[in-house]
């Protein structure tokens, strides 16, 4: 039982960074970036490349990696959002565009890295257990949970209290408003994207080093779980998709345990679904008025 | 002259049937499109159509045409309760609720022991013959012009445009919705039929979210405007990897990352440069060149 709920918060923490960065960007823009799960991949096949062939440690390689994924969150948004912009499918089209990315990203990843299971060397994080209240937990289980924490955090803050999030978050409300107070529209959703791709980069690091396995589409599965977790928490909420992420992560692993493997992923879209339909808004989401 | 028709014919049998199948998936994507619902549960529709008509002509020994009504039958039934509650929600949100609805079929699939969960049904009688795939492209067109212009077009289009304006206007949106919904289902339920009984097999996992964004990108790539456009497209994204694959050993590229970067570029650039699709290709370049002109002439 303990060791269940351990192991549920470990790959819930995942699932919540992963969904923090997709959560921000729909916020800000109203769209959905498909593009966010070819990121996750990325970052982690650059930080498996700067660890095995340049034989980095992983806690330089990681921030190197999760700074390469924020760098293609900029080049997302300057190729295939903003020129969108101002039409007025831009949240139809934006999906799509950021659909073109991903395959985009995915075909690098297959060129340069193979359709192969590529792993992290022996000795990449160290092996310790620890015993915490009867369950067995890793250094690395604990420091991905920690990292996570401490990422939402940051997160937090810089939305809350920072010039910079206050600019986001008025371009969030209304991109004419914003423009017309001076605020710099194009630098504010920049900004969003690049934290945005920065902490999806973050997550499949994190994810690599858990599940030591990576592979150019070990991004599908989190994009659609990604989906899951931010419509439980309501588009847009950073704090409902940070509970929403802990929540998915111990529902899967319960599931697991008392199901079977294979209805794990049965459950979590059929919440999906029937959330949509009962409470469109989310567990956390403000009520949407006329969206036109 | 015919030994070689007929050897090109044997050769690109499958490739030429395959155009006219995703045809009809392009087109039921395209069905919610034109009344601008982006409704992605159409690769679940097409599992239900395929394996519907798997089990009826394997189990209950059923002619494969009334086999294949069921395919297209099933999988409109499953649309109408599907939409009624789904349709309310709008954008995005529509998407990724029926995103999840074919989610959930595909994993009922995989662990639904009685069709062999994720291995799928082998060894379908091979039935579908090309006349029968093109014939129903054929009818699925003819249905679809007919609309154009008459008062179910215009009402589409009003929904499409604008649907809080349309709904004042008293044009009954759910309705149209909904009907658009259950044509979509049944037009990807009839390619899931066709299909199964054209490659001998279904498996849940050919399914996925990926098969469905494949259906969306061809009608996007070939033109949502028309309803020509999505046949358009999946006729050039089905063509393309034949081609790419005489192409990859010259670039250097391996043909399958090849593939996956050229449908990329081609769907950035269509949707950057032709919103309207490849159909609008011949418009966009007499608009160019018009405007080059009147430079020119300014000048």
């Amino acid at each position: 039982m303990g060791q269940q709920v351990v192991n549920g918060l470990f790959l819930g923490s995942i699932y919540a960074l992963f969904a923090l960065g997709y959560t921000l960007v729909f916020g800000v823009l109203d769209i959905l970036n498909l593009a966010h799960a070819a990121v996750f991949m990325l970052a982690s096949f650059v930080a498996l490349t700067l660890v095995g062939r340049f034989h980095l440690h992983i806690l330089l390689a990681m921030p190197l990696a999760v700074l390469f994924a924020g760098f293609l969150g900029l080049l997302l948004e300057r190729v295939a959002f903003r020129p969108l912009r101002a039409r007025a499918d831009s949240n139809i089209s934006g999906l799509i565009s950021s659909l073109a990315m991903a395959t985009v990203f995915e075909a690098v990843a297959l060129e340069v890295w193979g359709p192969n299971i590529s792993r992290f060397p022996f000795g990449t994080v160290p092996e310790t257990q620890l015993d915490l209240l009867g369950a067995v937990v890793s250094r690395l289980q604990l420091t991905i949970v920690a990292v996570a924490v401490l990422l939402f955090l940051v997160l937090t803050w810089l939305v809350k209290a920072t010039r910079l999030g206050r600019e986001v978050r008025a371009v969030a409300e209304s991109p004419r408003a914003a423009r017309i107070l001076g605020v710099d529209v194009n630098r504010a959703i920049a900004a969003a994207f690049f934290i945005s791709s920065a902490l999806g980069g973050a997550a499949g690091v994190l994810f690599g080093l858990a599940f030591n396995s990576i592979s150019p589409d070990m991004g599908r599965s989190v994009e659609l779980k990604g989906l899951a977790v931010i419509i439980l928490g309501g588009m847009g909420s950073m704090p409902g998709a940070v509970l929403a992420g802990f929540a998915l992560g111990l529902t899967e692993v319960f599931v697991t345990a008392y199901l079977g493997a294979s209805w794990r992923d049965a459950v979590s879209f059929t919440g999906l679904f029937l959330i949509l339909v009962l409470r469109p808004r989310g567990l956390f989401g403000a009520a949407a008025l006329r969206e036109a | 002259m015919w030994d070689q028709l007929a050897d090109l014919y044997a050769t690109y049998q499958s490739t030429i049937a395959f155009i006219g199948i995703n045809s009809l998936l392009a087109l039921s994507v395209y069905t919610t499109l034109s009344c601008g619902q982006l409704a992605l549960g159409n690769a679940g529709f097409s599992a239900i159509g395929a394996y519907a008509a798997a089990l009826l002509t394997m189990q209950a020994h059923w002619p494969f045409p009334l086999a294949i009504l069921a395919a297209v039958a099933v999988p409109a039934v499953v649309a109408v309760p599907l939409g009624l509650p789904v349709l309310r929600i709008r954008g995005i949100f529509l998407a990724i609720a029926t995103i999840g609805f074919g989610e959930v079929v595909r994993l009922g699939l995989v662990n639904w022991d009685y069709v062999n969960g994720a291995q799928g049904i082998v060894a379908i009688p091979q039935k579908t013959e090309l006349w029968m795939i093109y014939l129903a492209v054929a009818a699925a067109l003819f249905v679809l012009a007919r609309l154009r212009g008459s008062k179910w077009g215009f009402a589409l289009e009003a929904i499409r445009e604008d649907e809080p304006a349309a709904r004042t206007m008293g044009i009954a949106t759910t309705r149209y919705k909904l009907a658009m919904l259950v044509l979509g289902a049944a037009l990807a339920g009839l390619a899931g039929g066709f299909e199964a009984h054209f490659t001998f097999m279904v498996a849940p996992n050919g399914f996925g979210f990926g098969r469905v964004v494949d259906m969306l990108v061809y009608a996007v790539v070939g033109g949502s405007q028309i309803y020509w456009g999505p046949v358009v497209g999946a006729a050039f994204l089905t063509l393309l990897p034949e081609i790419l694959r005489e192409v990859a050993p010259l670039v250097g590229i391996e043909p399958g990352p090849l593939r996956l970067l050229v449908n990329g570029l081609v769907l950035l650039a269509v949707i950057l440069f032709l919103p309207n699709g490849m159909v609008s290709l011949p418009r966009r370049i007499a608009e160019w060149r018009a405007a080059r002109v009147a430079a020119r002439s300014a000048a």
